[in-house]
C-alpha cells in the first residue's frame, strides 16, 4: 500500500508523467495561493471519487453486476465513461454544497476552484486507470489520494517557480506559455528521476 | 462565402487549438510517441468532435442555459464511446495502445470548448466547418510532435526504418530520452516559440519589463 502511495504521487505522478490535467496545470498556476487551492482539491475529489468509482463499476456495470436480478449476461461497462463523468460532477456538486453548509470557510477558499475539478481530465484518468489496472476497493482509496497528492505537488511547485519566472529576462516568443512548457518539462525529467529512484 | 471558410483555415495555424488557446494539451502530449499513435488519436478526436459539434449546434435552441454542460457532455460522452467500440473492433492493439486516452476525448477541452465558445451560437454548416478545422489543427500538432519523437527516438517513421541506425552499421544512435515524457514538453515548447517567432502577435505581453541601462537612472 506505501509502494503504491508512493509511486502514484512521484513515479507515475499524472501531471508530469501521463500529462493528465495539463490544461488546467498550465491555466492555473501564475498565482502560488490560487494554485495551492486548487491542488487541495483535487486531492479532496480523487480520493472520494475512485473508490466510488469503483464501487458504482464493481456494483452495477461490470458483467455479471446484475446476477442478483436474475440478469447474469447484462454487461454495461461500456457505460463507465458516462457513469464516471456523472459521479464526478455529482460527488463535486454535493461537495460544494457540503462545504458551504458546514464548512464555509473552507468553502470559501476552495468555492471557485471545485468547478474546475470537474473537467480536469487527472480526475477521470485516475478512475480510468484504477479500472485498466484492476485495484481492490483499498488499493484504489490509496491510489486516489497518492495521484491527487502527486497532481497537487506538481502544480504547487510549478506555481511557485513561475511566480518567480516572471522576473526573468527571455526571448519574447517563449515568454509564458512557451517557457511554462519548457519548465513543467524540466519538472517531468526531475520525476523521471524519482522512477528510477523507487525501481533500481 | 470566404467568412464561412474562415472557420476552416483560421484554426489551422493562426488560432490553432494547442499552440494558442491551450486546448487538448493532455492527449496531444501523451499519444505522439509514435507517428502511427497520433494519427489514430487525431482520427479519433476529429471524428468525435465533428459530430458532436454538428449535434450541439443541432438542438441549441432546445439547450436549457442552466443544464447545458451535461448536455453536451453526455453528447460528447456518447460519441467517445462509439469511438472506443470502433477501436477495439477494428483496431484492437491500436487501443491498447492509446489506453485510457480515447475516453479521455470526453474531459479533453477541446471539444467542450468548441462546443461551449462556437457551436452553441452557431448554425449547423458553420459548427460543421470550425470543427473541421479546429480537429485538423490539433492533428497538424500532433503529426508534427509524433514526427520528431519517432524519428528522433527510434531512428523510423511508422514503423519503418528511416535513418541507418549504429547497431546496423549506420550513424544514427537513438535518442531514448524522445520516448519519455518530459521530451514531448520541450518540442511543444519550442514549436510554441517557433510559432510565436512567426506569428509575432500571439506574443504574451512580458508582466515586468526589464529595464534599458540609461532608463535606470532617470527611475
Amino acid at each position: 500500500m506505501t509502494d503504491l502511495f508512493l509511486s502514484s504521487v512521484f513515479e507515475q505522478n499524472l501531471a508530469l508523467s501521463y500529462f493528465l490535467g495539463i490544461c488546467t496545470f498550465l491555466a492555473v498556476s501564475r498565482k502560488f495561493e490560487t494554485a495551492l487551492g486548487l491542488g487541495i482539491a483535487v486531492i479532496v475529489v480523487q480520493a472520494i471519487s475512485v473508490p466510488v468509482n469503483h464501487l458504482i463499476h464493481q456494483l452495477l456495470l461490470v458483467e455479471g453486476a446484475w446476477g442478483w436480478a436474475g440478469l447474469p449476461d447484462v454487461d454495461l461497462s461500456f457505460l463507465k465513461l458516462l457513469s464516471f463523468i456523472g459521479v464526478i460532477a455529482a460527488m463535486v456538486q454535493i461537495l460544494e454544497m457540503f462545504l458551504d453548509r458546514y464548512v464555509p470557510p473552507l468553502y470559501r477558499a476552495l468555492g471557485v476552484y471545485l468547478p474546475l475539478v470537474t473537467v480536469n481530465c487527472a480526475i477521470l484518468g485516475a478512475s480510468l486507470f484504477m479500472i485498466e489496472r484492476k485495484y481492490t476497493l483499498g488499493e484504489s482509496l490509496v491510489y486516489g489520494l497518492g495521484s491527487g497528492t502527486g497532481w497537487a505537488l506538481a502544480i504547487v511547485t510549478f506555481a511557485a517557480i513561475r511566480e518567480r519566472l516572471k522576473y526573468s529576462d527571455m526571448p519574447l516568443g517563449l515568454q509564458g506559455l512557451g517557457s511554462a512548457f519548457l519548465v513543467t518539462g524540466l519538472m517531468s525529467l526531475g520525476f523521471a528521476a524519482f522512477a528510477s529512484g523507487l525501481n533500481p | 462565402m470566404k467568412a464561412t471558410l474562415d472557420h476552416l483555415i483560421a484554426p489551422l495555424v493562426r488560432g490553432n487549438p494547442v499552440t494558442l488557446h491551450i486546448l487538448g494539451i493532455c492527449s496531444a502530449l501523451a499519444v505522439t510517441t509514435s507517428l502511427s499513435t497520433a494519427l489514430t488519436m487525431s482520427a479519433a478526436l476529429t471524428f468525435v468532435l465533428i459530430p458532436s459539434s454538428v449535434a450541439i449546434s443541432a438542438i441549441r435552441h432546445h439547450i436549457p442555459t442552466s443544464i447545458r454542460l451535461i448536455v453536451q457532455i453526455t453528447i460528447i460522452a456518447s460519441f467517445v464511446i462509439v469511438m472506443d467500440m470502433f477501436l477495439k473492433a477494428f483496431a484492437f492493439e491500436m487501443s491498447k495502445t492509446l489506453s485510457v486516452f480515447v475516453g479521455l476525448i470526453v474531459t479533453n477541452c477541446l471539444v467542450l470548448g468548441r462546443a461551449e465558445a462556437f457551436a452553441r451560437h452557431q448554425p449547423v454548416w458553420p459548427s460543421f466547418l470550425d470543427a473541421l478545422g479546429n480537429g485538423l489543427g490539433y492533428s497538424l500538432v500532433l503529426v508534427i510532435v509524433g514526427t520528431i519523437r519517432e524519428l528522433l527516438g527510434t531512428g523510423g517513421l511508422l514503423g519503418m526504418p528511416v535513418l541507418p541506425l549504429v547497431e546496423n552499421g549506420g550513424w544514427f544512435q537513438p535518442l531514448s530520452l524522445m520516448q519519455l515524457a518530459p521530451s514531448a514538453f520541450f518540442i511543444v515548447g519550442f514549436l510554441v516559440w517557433v510559432m510565436r517567432i512567426w506569428r509575432t502577435d500571439q506574443i504574451e505581453a512580458p508582466e515586468f519589463r526589464i529595464l534599458n541601462k540609461d532608463e535606470v537612472g532617470r527611475q
